[in-house]
């Protein structure tokens, strides 16, 4: 029972991260390798605004994510907007170097110390009983919470937001998608704070659980097999992906060996760039469109 | 070999013995035998601490002609480049605690592994393009380092393993101006087989699948091949800096080989500028010695001592802008600068080359 619950955690940490990563390919076929480090960030500035606010979890939480939607759309508006229309490697290379660079200034900001924000807000983290016999924790049942909403408020949005609607379009096809008025530079701005909002509050969730080191941008990159496991470019496919890479690490944590955890999502991934690699749901055009 | 533009005004080529040639005018020998005769002096002119820099530079230079071969004229993406390197070190390392092997052995042993991960890091590059294939090299670093790092923990070196100076008869190579020379050796004997390589039917045949894949086949060009051929070449290439940086450093662990390093090999060969040898050997000189100037500058600044302890994250940030201004401002990199520098003066006092047809 153990096993399930952490599972469905695990599974949800990195569906939470991994849509992130779907949405900005869907719409700018552009793979945000800077997604771990911009989630690590939405977490620092949880610790910030928890000094600013202090006492006031509720205030804390909520400027911390208006925060970060603004961090999102600031790279875009700042530097990937100087990338549209680029070799795809060339922007990606840039959010490679967007990652190295504030990863430098989260270390230069904040010190590389384990912090822990959850004492700063001044919330605890007790542990919930299951029925069953499993345990989890406040705050580990709120990424899996936070996950059902995100990806229920993102399902809808895309499907029947004025603003989804006109996102799927520019993702289908940019061009035609320009001349028919939709603002390209406003949809990807949007696409890219999105993305950041959901992966920062990942990170957020992730920080008050368990606290928050520099290291925590690896957690990122190892989401990054469950969206391409299920494809790309589809949400549904990166929650199912989520699913196997986290019971695949999970599982050959308890019965392998543990030091296999930074290495089984990428093994997953190779297993489905071998079989599948344009993934479970993901449409198969894709591959060539790179 | 295509060239670009001819270097000076006034050379035009006849022939295509003159196309090939390695060296084509005069001021290019005289200038290459100047700068070989500087490199010589060098190491009798500087403190320990340059000819340590040399050295880094020359093994990064090998690691970035390597890389720059198989993405800057093959077109096939890697960001799994330091763990070709990692291989490269383990197998030197492993063969020397394990069976105290000679260095003639481990080095040919670390470039038979590095053109075995080759092929392996090369089979997906058959079925995938562009992202897909650098996604795939980055899980098989992942791969690479995990065993190295299993390595480690079984044999129980957990913090690394010792690997004594090479021994030739009964001089150990434990000078630093011995090494200096024999790293020199070695980044140019990598530099004349990149050249050789890229002058010759594999060259073009690298070339044309980078420019267009379904046309290169048309050609009668065998794409897996030589694809596979430019993983297997580049990775045995990159082994063997690894090998020589673990005899250099005297020590092998797996926090050497992080992803930054790779990162920093890709950063090196598009700072230097893609499609450029020169570019390769300009990014390599220009990545590892950054963080030096870096730390110089630091210390100009006042109470230097407060900043030692965020030197690292001041140059990780300042590495990070210095990529992305390239990337966003210069893609060509610094060949670029370079390339516009002599046209500057070739063209003078006009800006733009004529066009075609209008020159007589």
């Amino acid at each position: 029972m153990q096993l399930v619950v952490n599972i469905v955690v695990l599974a949800s940490i990195y569906a939470l991260i991994a849509c992130g990563y779907v949405l900005i390919y869907r719409v700018s076929r552009v793979l945000n390798l800077a997604h771990g480090e911009l989630m690590m960030l939405g977490a620092y500035l949880l610790l910030s605004t928890a000094a600013t606010f202090s006492g006031n979890a509720f205030a804390a939480i909520a400027a911390a994510i208006v925060l970060s939607l603004t961090v999102g759309v600031l790279v875009y508006v700042l530097l990937m907007r100087k990338m549209a229309g680029e070799m795809v490697l060339a922007a990606v290379l840039t959010t490679v170097a967007l990652g190295i660079l504030l990863r430098g200034l989260m270390v230069l900001i904040f010190t590389a110390q384990q912090q822990y924000p959850g004492q700063a807000l001044g919330l605890s983290n007790p542990a919930l009983a299951l029925p069953g016999g499993g345990r989890i924790s406040t705050f580990a049942a709120a990424i899996v919470v936070a996950t059902a909403l995100a990806y229920g408020g993102l399902f809808l949005f895309l499907q029947f937001g004025r603003w989804g609607v006109r996102m799927r379009a520019a993702g289908q096809n940019p061009l035609l998608a320009a001349q028919r008025g939709i603002s390209l530079h406003a949809i990807y701005a949007l696409a890219w704070g999105i993305s950041t909002l959901t992966g920062s509050i990942a990170g957020m969730l992730i920080a008050l659980d368990s606290g928050l080191t520099s290291s925590m941008a690896i957690i990122g990159l190892k989401a990054f097999p469950a969206a391409l496991v299920g494809g790309l470019d589809s949400l549904l496919g990166a929650l199912l992906g989520a699913v196997i890479v986290g019971a695949a690490e999970v599982l050959s944590i308890q019965y392998i060996d543990p030091l296999l955890s930074d290495v089984v999502p990428f093994l997953v991934l190779i297993a489905a760039l071998i079989l599948r690699p344009w993934g479970l749901f993901g449409t198969r055009e894709e591959l060539d469109r790179v | 070999m295509f060239r670009g533009p001819p270097r000076a005004s006034g050379y035009f080529r006849t022939g295509y013995a003159q196309d090939l040639a390695l060296m084509q005018t005069r001021l290019e020998r005289t200038a290459l035998a100047a700068f070989a005769i500087a490199l010589a002096a060098f190491p009798f002119l500087v403190t320990a601490f340059y000819l340590d820099l040399a050295c880094q530079v020359f093994l990064a230079a090998i690691g970035a002609l390597s890389l720059m071969l198989l993405t800057g004229y093959a077109g096939q993406i890697s960001l799994g480049h330091a763990g070709l390197l990692a291989a490269g070190a383990f197998t030197a390392g492993i063969l020397f605690r394990e069976c105290n092997a000679p260095f003639w052995l481990t080095l040919p042993a670390a470039a038979a592994i590095g053109a075995a991960l080759g092929v392996i890091f090369g089979l997906p590059s058959l079925r995938l393009r562009g992202l897909y294939l650098a996604v795939s090299t980055l899980a098989l670093y992942f791969v690479v380092v995990y065993l190295g790092g299993e390595y480690e923990s079984t044999r129980g070196f957990s913090t690394g393993i010792m690997v004594d100076a090479p021994k030739i008869g009964g001089f150990a190579l434990s000078d630093p101006r011995a090494w200096y020379f024999v790293l020199l050796g070695a980044a140019a004997a990598t530099l004349l087989i990149c050249a050789n390589l890229l002058r010759s039917r594999t060259g073009r045949a690298w070339r044309a699948i980078r420019a267009h894949e379904t046309v290169a086949e048309a050609l009668g060009i065998g794409i897996a091949g030589y694809k596979l051929l430019a993983f297997v070449i580049s990775s045995a290439m990159a082994a063997v800096a690894g090998a020589l940086f673990a005899y250099y450093r005297g020590f092998v662990s797996v926090e050497a080989f992080s992803l930054f390093l790779s990162i920093q090999y890709v950063a090196m060969i598009i700072i230097g500028g893609m499609g450029s040898l020169l570019g390769a050997l300009l990014g390599a000189v220009f990545v590892t010695l950054f963080p030096y100037l870096i730390e110089a500058l630091l210390r100009k600044l006042p109470n230097a001592q407060s900043y030692a302890g965020v030197l690292f994250a001041v140059n990780y940030s300042a590495f990070g802008v210095v990529m992305i201004l390239f990337l966003v401002f210069e893609p060509l990199g610094l060949i670029g600068i370079w390339r516009r520098l002599q046209s500057y003066f070739l063209l003078w006092p006009f800006k733009h080359r004529p066009i075609a047809g209008q020159r007589q």
